[in-house]
């Protein structure tokens, strides 16, 4: 594994008597494009802000870098770029102000890069924040995020509310972010079509707490559908222990099951008697809302996969 | 130059759709040795994919013999050499097969129904003929 750029240890967040986020410790590889996933409310804005020492954790920390969150250099604040949920903006500053606002935080600033985004979303120099639409004011956050060349870019829910024509923007700055192999981006999303291309990690944040953590490819290659057919009937009653299983569904002679692969698990399923047995694979929507859906059987038994991390 | 398309919101992941579709490709003559495919960067930006997607899919193609890289000038499709074994190769295709006729006729379709669906989805046999290997 390569060096972790991000890290969570233990973070735990408490607002009054409501646990925002419950002890998450994962870790972010350098050269990784990370969604994090979960509910509205499920925790990803609190850590995202626990992480640029936005605000202090109740137990747990988190670094960048190596550095505490809390405690973080300015040249180390210099190496983030941070595009804050809803993208705010100073309204009354014009467009070229705020480019020279923002470019004095850093010692290094990409005018060219800046230029391009600021085009490409038809924006106009001369333009103030609170007259440019929710697109544009995506565009000129995002720009002012990028020209600053961040080793780490840190983007909170950056599609929300967004058109098709300016998410898919976004999407190309991610993909071109990812050129310098050495960057590495984590944002949290709602938008699974769009995690579904550019992530190769994915964590899922359920109630604060984290329930996958894994590579892409091996949470696609683990959750997967599981159908055991029965002759006479799928039996009554409560299902047994499953190890792995996220949600279940009966229909007359057919069990459907959704589930992590784990050990254990086949032999629990034939246990119940069916006459055949198929796996088969599930898309990424079906696989993230059988972690955090509502419906069907839910367990406990669901820790976090693979990954190692 | 050859760009597969991607589906999200789909069974397959997004690496297992390029690593079809330009198997696909070669299998029914689009794609002929020595043709040359897009850079991992260049069919990343194009698709709007993750970079590692896209190399992770000339990867296993590269590993089944599909396709070459050579250093510095790109990716090609390869003059096919078998990588299996004939034995495994007839292996496996006796399990696609077996897969595709159950499939098909679970649907209510007839064999001959299925037969042109499968010569279609290859690109007409034709093609097929000028990249046939002994097995």
């Amino acid at each position: 594994m390569s060096e972790a750029v991000i890290q969570f240890e233990n973070l735990t967040h408490w607002y009054g008597k409501h646990c925002a986020v419950d002890q998450v410790s994962l870790a972010v590889p350098r050269g990784s494009v990370f969604a994090l996933l979960g509910r509205n409310g499920s925790g990803k804005s609190t850590m995202i802000r626990a992480l640029l020492g936005l605000q202090k954790p109740t137990r747990g920390r988190s670094r960048v870098f190596g550095e505490d969150s809390m405690d973080l250099a300015p040249q180390t604040r210099g190496r983030i770029g941070y595009l804050a949920e809803g993208h705010p903006l100073f309204g009354w500053m014009k467009v070229g102000e705020a480019e020279r606002f923002e470019r004095s935080f850093y010692d290094s600033w990409n005018e060219r890069m800046f230029a391009a985004v600021v085009e490409h979303f038809r924006i106009g120099r001369k333009q103030r924040g609170k007259d440019l639409s929710r697109g544009q004011r995506a565009g000129l956050a995002l720009a002012l995020t990028l020209a600053s060349e961040p080793e780490v870019l840190v983007l909170d829910d950056p599609a929300m509310g967004l058109d098709p024509v300016a998410r898919q923007d976004f999407l190309e700055s991610i993909v071109l972010t990812t050129r310098d192999s050495g960057r590495t981006v984590f944002f949290s999303s709602h938008i699974l079509a769009d995690v579904e291309r550019v992530a190769d990690h994915v964590a899922i944040l359920d109630q604060g707490v984290l329930r996958v953590c894994c590579p892409m490819e091996v949470f696609r290659q683990k959750v997967r559908r599981v159908v055991a057919t029965f002759k006479e009937g799928v039996p009554a009653g409560k299902l047994p222990d499953i190890p792995g299983l996220l949600y279940a569904v009966r229909c007359a002679d057919e069990l459907s099951l959704v589930a992590v692969e784990r050990s254990g698990q086949k032999e629990a399923i034939w246990a119940l008697g069916p006459a055949a047995v198929t796996e088969e694979p599930i898309s990424l929507d079906e696989a993230v809302i059988a972690y955090l859906g509502e419906h069907g059987v839910r367990t406990s038994l669901l820790e976090k996969i693979g990954g190692g991390q | 130059m050859f760009f597969p398309r991607v589906t999200t919101g789909s069974d397959r992941p997004i690496y297992r759709q390029v690593v079809d579709q330009i198997r696909l490709a070669v299998v029914g003559g689009k794609l002929r040795p020595g043709d040359s495919l897009p850079s991992v960067r260049a069919m990343a930006e194009h698709l709007l994919v993750n970079p590692n997607t896209i190399a992770k899919a000339y990867a296993e193609l590269m590993r089944e013999g599909f396709v070459q890289a050579q250093q510095g000038k790109g990716v090609f499709v390869a003059d096919r050499r078998p990588v299996l074994s004939a034995a495994e190769r007839q292996r496996r295709l006796q399990a696609a097969v077996e897969q595709l006729a159950h499939e098909a006729a679970g649907l209510g379709f007839s064999s001959k129904q299925i037969q042109e669906a499968l010569a279609k989805k290859l690109g007409g046999m034709a093609g097929m003929g000028e990249t046939e290997q002994k097995p």
